[in-house]
């Protein structure tokens, strides 16, 4: 069995964990003096080495992001943390903001270092505003311990951090919305090109990473790359925060290498919740396809997801037992999505209205063999015709459900029995 | 088959070759996939793409494939590069599936009302569903979101959200291209809908377009709803009479009346845009309308048959001492033939088509520096130009499509602009202007501080109408273009002014640019006239005729398209008219014929051919919307004058040989630059302002949507000002001149010190008729209490 590697949350048992002394008592704020002598580059290499891929979703390497942002190029740069974690299902970075506040603002002073940023904004979901107070007690008490401001520790690093709200709005996790609404404006996701490396922030380069992403670097460069590449897969290094919900006895937070699975992950949760055993899954929150109990065994790695036709996403599974219904569930997610979708692009803003009209009618048992076909080819004509991924992902749901699902559908359609 | 892209530009720019549905096709580098495939013939479907504005993806009607790109691409934001393989729906079934799927969707929630919808019939998203769309729904029972409909966003624009694709057209040219970014996207998902903060108003002289770029029904003015559809209207192309920014419209009749008027497309000019007032003021075409010739007897007038009144009309001006006036809304052609008239028939060089403020100093720089320069500076050299300077000028009021194209450049070419004026404007935040703020008078001094800025660069002055109130000012001008070698313009704000001076309607002035105390140019005007020789003497500009009719020096005039109240001598004026002989060639019941002793009625401009000069000096020829008007031409009428009078006038009044008779005239033999005169500045407070683009201007009469949309009028004074005379921000002023009093809210804002600055001819401000005075006259000033409204 694979064993857990509490990382970012090995002392969040204890009661000080948010304060700057419960995180220094562990060797907190020490990474940042050893990339200071990394040096700038030094920083990006070793996360490069580390192979550390975003943890909000996608994947994407984060070194490689970094190398990215051009130098010398006579702009300010940005650092953007998003902390807008509002996907259904997804429950990391709140309690991670919540209980190791620290471990996020190290890793924003060396990721921002890293990239000549001076400046860093910390965007956090609107509808939660105790990570958002924990968050600004915790840069308050960074900048009164001189780790934030002028002149960090003598390296003459200047380094401002702001911690902003957001206003309600699922679309402003999508990075380039995130953006828009951080400058004041509606968030709507920006066309790319150009991308935020280029031009972000104000037009200016701009990294945008997950906290998760963001509060793992300390430990890379304190323990080195080869200590963070031993754990994982080759295309999926390192740890990462599963957190389970759903029909588990325990739901809750489990840091694992990346390659652990879904039974194992169960039983750290403590089995399921009643002798009803698992229905269907999915690995990674709302937007992803979901899966069903053979795929138990199938390690949570972003190649392996790939490989069966779903994704980690943010690593954040729900369990549904055999009680659930998967056309409940799939209403109440595109739901989600038609309420959320933020009306930029023509096939998210109706297509989801489409689906869930459909999807009512099902509900209510007079839905006709003919709407399930209307339903995946809805879902075609939304996925890869959307503007961004929020459309993508409200397509995602249906043909997996009704891949698997299939005669639970039929059995709710009208002159079923 | 290879095709390359017809470009003039191609000669510079790298070209790169590409191949759409297996053509190969070479077009210059960063050209956009869906405008590449125009020039293939080949119509991508799109909402949200629109050539003027930045692209944004958003509708996703143009998804095309691109080889090695896993998705379809949307083809109105991405740039062809060398080598691209692109399939559109001509030849790609995905690109097909995935046009006709977001037709689908498009339509789901839209109300399909095409019967009862303004558009119907010019519709993209109508002829798109017929093109790409699939023939039966699949939506049938669905519900559709539902909104109030319509709802006003101004007075004059109505929005049915219900029919909205969310292309986000018209937000985009809210702010890219008028600069007035208060109309927005609000809401999200399938409420998404388009709207203004706190439903307040969506403020814009350019609001207009809006509606004619909207794809869909969403957008409809209060002056066209439901009055027609489309293919019952009887499109002419036309030219706007209003400014002379000289935009090119479209005029659209049904059954003998005009029903609307568009922006037509001419990109050496309005591009594709027009203002409000150039689109919604046309009803003064039909109201007030004088339908027969009218003689003053006893006082009264009575109606009378044409050759009656013309004989009446010769008899009056045989003879006599007479003086020429005419206003801003004469074609060049017209012009020309009054300045024949003049010279010819009543042989006098007094006349004067400058209906305003005006100077001695102005005439000769009219006579000098503009008449017969030709086209020297274009609306492209405002785009290409590093800096201009904008002098007694605000485009966005007086010349608005310059405004536009200023703006154009500025926001894509870094162009710099630098405004030499007595108050700040909207429309000087919207150039990101660099402001010199000076009272009337002392523009001359802050012109010669400019020059540094100007040296060694590509540099142009534009200079307004409103310089003739400040004496010198024009001298510091050109001084200002020959020591820096700057560019220069003459913007004037009505349609007719440019031709009016290439007719030579000016005292000291002689059409084609020919000067009147020039012997040469004498001698060439005279034969081309057939006539022994030309009045000599300089003759009297406007309001020397009015001086002179008051002396009893002057018996007659011969009036057209003058209102008295457009200058502030006005009750001289009405005085002068009242003891002579007046003839008067009018459309309209005016100011002016209220005194005439005879008038004559004429066609309005959709009633004849003829053509405007534009400020950049362009001809911009037009025909006759109301082609079966029997109405007459100004020029038609002289002539019938002339022959009662038996005096040989012009073969032809016709519009074409009085055009060509004025060609053969043109003149550029270099004329001596003007005489200098000094700057003159009024002591203590003084009058300072504009007309408003939309005021009371009487080619605006009829249209309650658009006036309502004007700018409220208020009276602005700097801080410093406001303590001196004892002023309060947000209270009432009076003002008080020796023609009486006037009473307005006044605001503190960005003016020059010691100047009081108010709309021209507004609603509640109309300085020249209350107070008597102009820019740049003493005015004393007084708290008057609190503004209740």
């Amino acid at each position: 069995m694979t064993k857990l590697v509490p990382n970012l949350s090995a002392h969040w048992d204890e009661a000080d964990s948010h304060t700057l002394t419960g995180y220094q008592r562990h060797g907190g704020y020490t990474a940042m003096k050893k990339a200071f002598e990394l040096g700038e580059d030094g920083v990006i290499a070793e996360v490069k080495e580390s192979g550390l891929r975003g943890r909000g979703g996608a994947g994407f390497p984060t070194g490689m992001k970094w190398g990215f942002v051009p130098q010398g190029d006579g702009k300010p740069h940005y650092l953007v943390v998003n902390a807008d974690e509002s996907e259904p299902g997804a429950c990391k970075d709140i309690p991670l903001m919540m209980l190791n506040p620290h471990s996020l603002i190290e890793g924003v002073i060396i990721a921002a270092y890293a990239i000549r940023a001076n400046y860093a904004f910390i965007y956090i979901r609107g509808e939660t505003p105790h990570p958002i107070r924990r968050v600004r007690q915790a840069v308050a008490a960074a900048y009164e311990a001189k780790l934030l401001g002028k002149n960090i520790l003598g390296t003459g690093f200047d380094l401002e951090v702001v911690v902003h709200s957001g206003a309600g709005a699922y679309i402003c996790g999508e990075e380039t919305a995130l953006l828009d609404s951080l400058e004041g404006r509606r968030g709507q996701p920006r066309l790319k090109p150009p991308f935020p490396a280029v031009a972000g922030l104000y037009a200016s380069p701009t990294v945008v990473n997950n906290v998760e992403t963001v509060a793992s670097v300390p430990a890379i460069i304190k323990n080195g790359a080869a200590w963070y590449k031993s754990f994982g897969t080759e295309k999926s290094p390192g740890i990462k925060l599963f957190a389970v919900s759903g029909d588990v006895l325990r739901p809750g937070i489990f840091e694992a290498p990346l390659g652990i699975t879904m039974r194992e992950l169960i039983n750290y949760a403590g089995g399921m919740v009643s002798d009803r055993p698992v229905k269907f899954f999915v690995p990674g929150g709302s937007s992803v396809p979901l899966l069903t109990p053979e795929h138990l065994d199938v390690p949570l790695t972003y190649e392996d997801m790939a490989a069966h036709g779903t994704m980690l996403g943010t690593g954040t599974p729900m369990v549904f037992d055999t009680s659930r219904s998967v056309t409940k569930a799939v209403v109440r997610w595109i739901e989600f999505y038609k309420h959320e979708s933020c009306g930029k692009c023509t096939p998210c803003r109706e297509g989801t209205y489409f689906m869930v009209d459909i999807l009512k009618r099902l509900e209510k048992g007079k839905g006709e063999l003919a709407d399930l076909d209307l339903l995946v080819d809805i879902s075609a004509q939304i996925s890869g015709r959307s503007f961004c991924a929020l459309g993508d992902a409200a397509a995602t749901p249906i043909p997996a459900a009704l891949k698997y699902f299939r005669e639970e559908f039929e059995s709710k359609l009208v002159g079923a029995k | 088959m290879t095709v390359t892209a017809n470009s003039n530009a191609s000669n510079q720019t790298e070209l790169i070759s590409a191949v759409i549905d297996g053509i190969e096709i070479r077009v210059p580098k960063g050209t956009l996939i869906i405008r590449a495939a125009e020039q293939l013939g080949n119509q991508i479907p799109r909402f949200c793409d629109h050539p003027s504005l930045a692209p944004v993806a958003a509708c996703r009607m143009c998804l095309v494939e691109i080889d090695g790109m896993p998705k379809p691409q949307p083809s109105c934001a991405i740039a062809l590069t060398d080598g691209m393989v692109v399939k559109t729906q001509q030849s790609s079934e995905v690109a097909a599936q995935a046009q006709a799927g977001v037709m689908e969707f498009l339509l789901l929630n839209h109300p399909l009302d095409c019967p009862v919808c303004d558009k119907g019939g010019e519709c993209p998203l109508q002829n798109q569903a017929m093109t790409n769309g699939r023939a039966e729904s699949r939506f049938e029972e669905g519900t559709k979101r539902l909104f109030e409909k319509p709802i006003n966003i101004n007075s004059e624009i109505l929005l049915d959200r219900e029919r909205c694709v969310s292309c986000a057209r018209c937000t985009r040219f809210a702010d890219e291209i008028a600069g007035d970014p208060t109309l927005e996207l609000l809401e999200r998902g399938a409420h998404q809908q388009v709207g203004t903060a706190d439903d307040r108003p969506f403020e814009s002289y350019f609001g207009g377009n809006t509606i004619q770029i909207c794809p869909v029904g969403a957008l409809t003015s209060a002056t066209y709803r439901f009055r027609s559809r489309p293919f019952d209207l009887i499109s002419h192309n036309t030219i706007c009479e209003h400014c002379s920014s000289g935009c090119s419209t479209r005029t659209d009749v049904r059954r003998g009346k005009i029903m609307r008027r568009l922006a037509s497309n001419d990109p050496e000019v309005n591009e594709e845009w027009n203002c409000d007032k150039g689109r919604f003021a046309f009803t003064h075409t039909v109201i007030d309308r004088i339908s027969t010739p009218l003689i003053r007897e006893n006082g009264e007038l009575r109606a009378a048959s044409w050759p009656e009144a013309i004989s009446f009309a010769a008899a009056g001006l045989k003879g006599k001492r007479a003086g020429v006036l005419t206003g801003g809304r004469l074609p060049q052609e017209d012009a020309y033939a009054f300045s024949r008239f003049a010279r010819v028939v009543l042989n006098t060089n007094n006349l004067d088509f400058r209906n305003r403020t005006s100077s001695d100093e102005e005439a000769e720089f009219l006579a000098n520096h503009i008449a017969g320069s030709g086209l020297n500076v274009t609306y492209r050299d405002l785009e290409s130009a590093d800096v201009v300077v904008l002098v007694a000028f605000e485009p966005e009021n007086e010349s608005p499509i310059v405004q536009l194209r200023l703006r154009k450049a500025v926001r894509n070419n870094k162009l710099k602009v630098i405004a030499v004026d007595s108050a700040a404007a909207p429309g000087h935040e919207k150039l990101n202007a660099e402001l010199h703020l000076a009272k009337p008078g002392t523009e001359a001094a802050a012109l010669s501080a400019l020059a540094d800025k100007l040296k060694g660069r590509n540099a142009i002055v534009l200079v307004g109408e409103r310089a003739a109130a400040s004496a010198g000012l024009l001298s510091a001008v050109v001084a200002l273009s020959d020591a820096t070698a700057a560019k220069l313009a003459w913007v004037p704000r009505r349609a007719g002014e440019r031709g009016a001076v290439e007719a030579g309607l000016l005292p000291n002035l002689l059409p084609g640019g020919r000067l009147l105390s020039d012997a040469t140019d004498r001698a060439a005007v005279a034969a081309e006239w057939n006539v022994q020789q030309l009045p000599t003497t300089i003759g009297l500009d406007q309001k020397g005729m009015v001086q002179a009719a008051n002396a009893a020096k002057l018996d007659a005039f011969l009036v057209a398209g003058v209102d008295v109240t457009d200058v502030a001598y006005h009750d001289d004026f009405k005085a002068a008219l009242a003891k002579t002989f007046v003839v008067s060639l009018e459309p309209h019941y005016s100011s002016v014929t209220d005194y005439a002793d005879v008038i004559l009625p004429v066609g309005v401009i959709t009633e004849r051919e003829g053509s405007f000069v534009d400020w950049e000096g362009r001809e911009r020829s037009f025909t006759a919307a109301m082609h079966q008007s029997l109405a007459l031409s100004d020029a038609r009428v002289l002539h019938l004058i002339a022959n009662e009078l038996g005096i040989k006038f012009a073969d032809d009044a016709k519009s074409a040989a009085l055009h060509k008779s004025l060609t053969e005239l043109k003149s550029t033999t270099k004329k001596p630059a003007m005489t200098k005169v000094s700057a003159v500045e009024s002591a203590g407070l003084v009058l300072a302002g504009l007309r408003q683009l939309i005021d009371n201007g009487s080619l605006q009469n009829g249209e309650a949507h658009l006036a309502a949309t004007a700018r409220e009028a208020v009276a602005k004074v700097n801080a410093k000002t406001a303590a001196d005379h004892g002023l309060i921000d947000g209270n009432l002023v009076v003002l008080e001149a020796s023609g009486g009093k006037l009473v307005i809210p006044v605001e503190i804002a960005a003016v020059a010190d010691q100047t009081i600055w108010l709309p021209l001819n507004s609603d509640g401000s109309t300085p020249l008729i209350n107070l008597g005075i102009t820019i740049g006259d003493s005015v004393s000033v007084k708290d008057a209490g609190a503004y209740v409204v």
